[in-house]
């Protein structure tokens, strides 16, 4: 029984359609990813999750629930983690953990110790009688998710968790939500950053424009979309386009990107010899293995990063 | 607690849902009470400054210069209930105002409470009710300072404290069901503090009676909390004569301003919460 199942799921604003009639289902205890460039519809998908979005047409259940009807249950169970923390900067951290479990009606017995719990996890137990306002961005990333914990949810809907994070600070937040997996909560994670989607999601959407483009695992999308290795090479913004002719002569598929080239091959080192042999005298040069990046690439023709 | 939430087997989430569907209104008020506890020192200074220096300023200053009786009684007894009422009024504009608005826009306090079981009128509910605690407080400290000063002509003066927490109210409510509309903070507040509140102060019937002024100038009391609360205040402390129809229309204009206030934040709170 899924936990999440969408059929037709849109969301219209006037004549934009921010949710273009997708369709997905999330099984329990999966790390689910909705990939996309901002704007591509993933947090209003969210927001319809959590009830706090009304659809203009389309099924939705949510834990065998509609959101919709049953908003107050639906959240009982989840914990939500916003695209922006919204802390209460003014309280202490251990406070801000109190005062949102008494928005869901807990008990003082209760969340007395569940916050010193949950800080512990947040690694956050130092910090606990310091204002919001003295704690650093990942901090407060990973108070904002611990605050999400307060009711046990059964399922964590993740908007952005590591937008305008220092790479630290990401691996140890990733750290956390790959516990919480292993406890069995089911991760939703929305995200534009495809090496967090790798490191997180067992299975994932790439959503555009309000619509699937596809969908997978992150590595059978890689090995259906992309090829197993990517040739990246500079000739410095000038030469690039110029390049791309004799290129083309050396690989069946590459992409011009206003700073580089990319070419997609399954073994990059014998490609990149290629390209030296011939003298081409690239400025940079870098072999790596293709990425969700490619996939996005692939399908869309924009980088999700704009 | 009607069902146990916390059991061996964890949270029970249905139960927590059931709970807050009946009693979240109570819910955010022990949040907003919590909320409010680090600036408990500055509320209390403000409560306890602003009977003193009104009633030092306009009972005894003012006081002495007015020797004739206004209302029949001496100006001090005149003019207690109107500054009670005022204080009170004056405060439920500020939390209708700003600290609304900041809810939505830069704590975003509701936005995260709304990821809760809880719901736009249970947040409602909820403001309202810290409202009528911090009035019940503000209006409590007023009246016992003010019996320092002697400025009450009975007993029953202590009425002013209800009278002033639903005059209160009939002016919170329905700014807060305005400030839930503001998607970005411009003149509007500026507007009301200092074209609709503070008129109200001056012309509602506070320092002299509306009487006073001609008629064209009246209506801002007829439309202002502040007049119908403090003529209700000034009946209960010292007995001015009001018939008993106009006591009703007090009443039921302070009640009225309140529940149509509520209704009306209701949906305004729900279209900002749930797009």
């Amino acid at each position: 029984m899924p936990v999440i199942e969408a059929r037709d799921l849109t969301k219209a604003y006037g004549d934009f359609l921010a949710v273009d009639h997708i369709s997905f289902e999330v099984a329990p205890g999966e790390s689910f990813g909705l990939l996309g460039p901002n704007g591509a519809g993933k947090s209003t998908t969210m927001r319809m999750i959590s009830g706090s979005t009304l659809r203009s047409s389309g099924e939705l259940s949510v834990l065998a629930m509609d959101p919709e009807r049953r908003g107050p249950e639906v959240r009982a169970h989840l914990g939500i983690i916003p695209q922006a923390d919204n802390l209460d900067e003014e309280l202490r951290t251990r406070d801000n953990l109190i005062v949102y479990g008494r928005y869901f009606g807990l008990p003082l017995s209760y969340l007395r110790p569940k916050a010193d719990e949950l800080l512990e996890f947040a690694q956050l137990t130092d910090k606990a009688g310091e204002k919001v306002q003295a704690l650093s961005g990942g901090m407060k990333r990973r108070l904002t998710i611990a605050r999400g914990l307060v009711n046990e949810p059964k399922m964590l809907l993740l908007d952005e968790p590591t937008t305008g994070l220092d790479p630290q600070a990401r691996h140890i937040l990733w750290d956390r939500l790959f516990r919480l997996k292993e406890q069995g909560v089911t991760l939703v994670v929305t995200t534009h950053f495809m090496d967090e989607a790798e490191q997180l999601c067992d299975r994932l959407i790439v959503i555009d424009h309000g619509q699937i483009v596809a969908e997978g695992s992150p590595s059978a999308l890689i090995r259906q979309y992309s090829t197993r290795e990517v040739v990246e090479v500079r000739f410095g913004s000038e030469r690039n386009a110029a390049m791309e002719p004799e290129l083309r002569r050396l690989c069946d598929r590459l992409e011009v990107l206003p700073d580089r080239i990319l070419l997609y091959a399954d073994d990059g080192e014998a490609l990149l010899e290629a390209i030296n042999n011939r003298n081409l005298a690239p400025v940079t040069q870098l072999v790596r293995r293709s990425s969700l990046e490619d996939v996005f690439l692939r399908l869309t023709g924009r980088s999700l990063i704009d | 607690m009607t069902e146990p939430i916390v059991s061996d087997h964890g949270l029970d989430h249905f139960a927590l849902a059931a709970r807050t569907r009946r009693f979240g209104a109570v819910q955010f008020l022990d949040y907003r009470l919590r909320a409010e506890r680090p600036f408990l020192i500055t509320f209390l200074t403000t409560a306890l400054g602003n009977p003193l220096l009104y009633l030092a300023a306009m009972g005894l200053g003012l006081g002495a210069v007015v020797q004739r009786p206004v209302g029949g009684v001496p100006y001090l007894l005149f003019v207690a209930p109107g500054l009670l009422i005022s204080t009170v009024v004056t405060t439920a504009a500020n939390w209708g105002t700003w600290p609304i608005f900041s809810g939505f826009k830069w704590e975003k306090t509701y936005f995260s409470a709304g990821a809760s079981p809880l719901g736009a009128r249970q947040l409602v509910l909820g403001e309202t009710l810290g409202m009528v605690v911090r009035l019940l407080l503000q209006g409590l400290i007023f009246w016992l300072i003010g019996l320092a000063f002697g400025a009450w002509g009975s007993p029953a003066s202590v009425l002013a404290v209800p009278i002033g927490i639903v005059a209160g109210l009939a002016m919170f409510t329905p700014l807060m069901a305005y400030s839930a509309t503001l998607e970005s903070e411009g003149l509007q507040f500026n507007f009301i503090t200092r074209l609709i509140v503070m008129p109200m102060f001056l012309f509602a019937g506070t320092f002299f009676p509306l009487e006073a002024m001609p008629v064209y100038l009246r209506w801002i009391g007829w439309v202002s909390p502040m007049w119908h609360g403090t003529q209700l205040s000034r009946v209960a402390s010292f007995g001015l004569d009001v018939p008993g129809w106009l006591i009703g229309v007090h009443v039921a204009f302070l009640v009225g301003c309140a529940a149509a206030g509520l209704w009306c934040a209701d949906r305004t709170f729900a279209r900002r919460l749930v797009k």
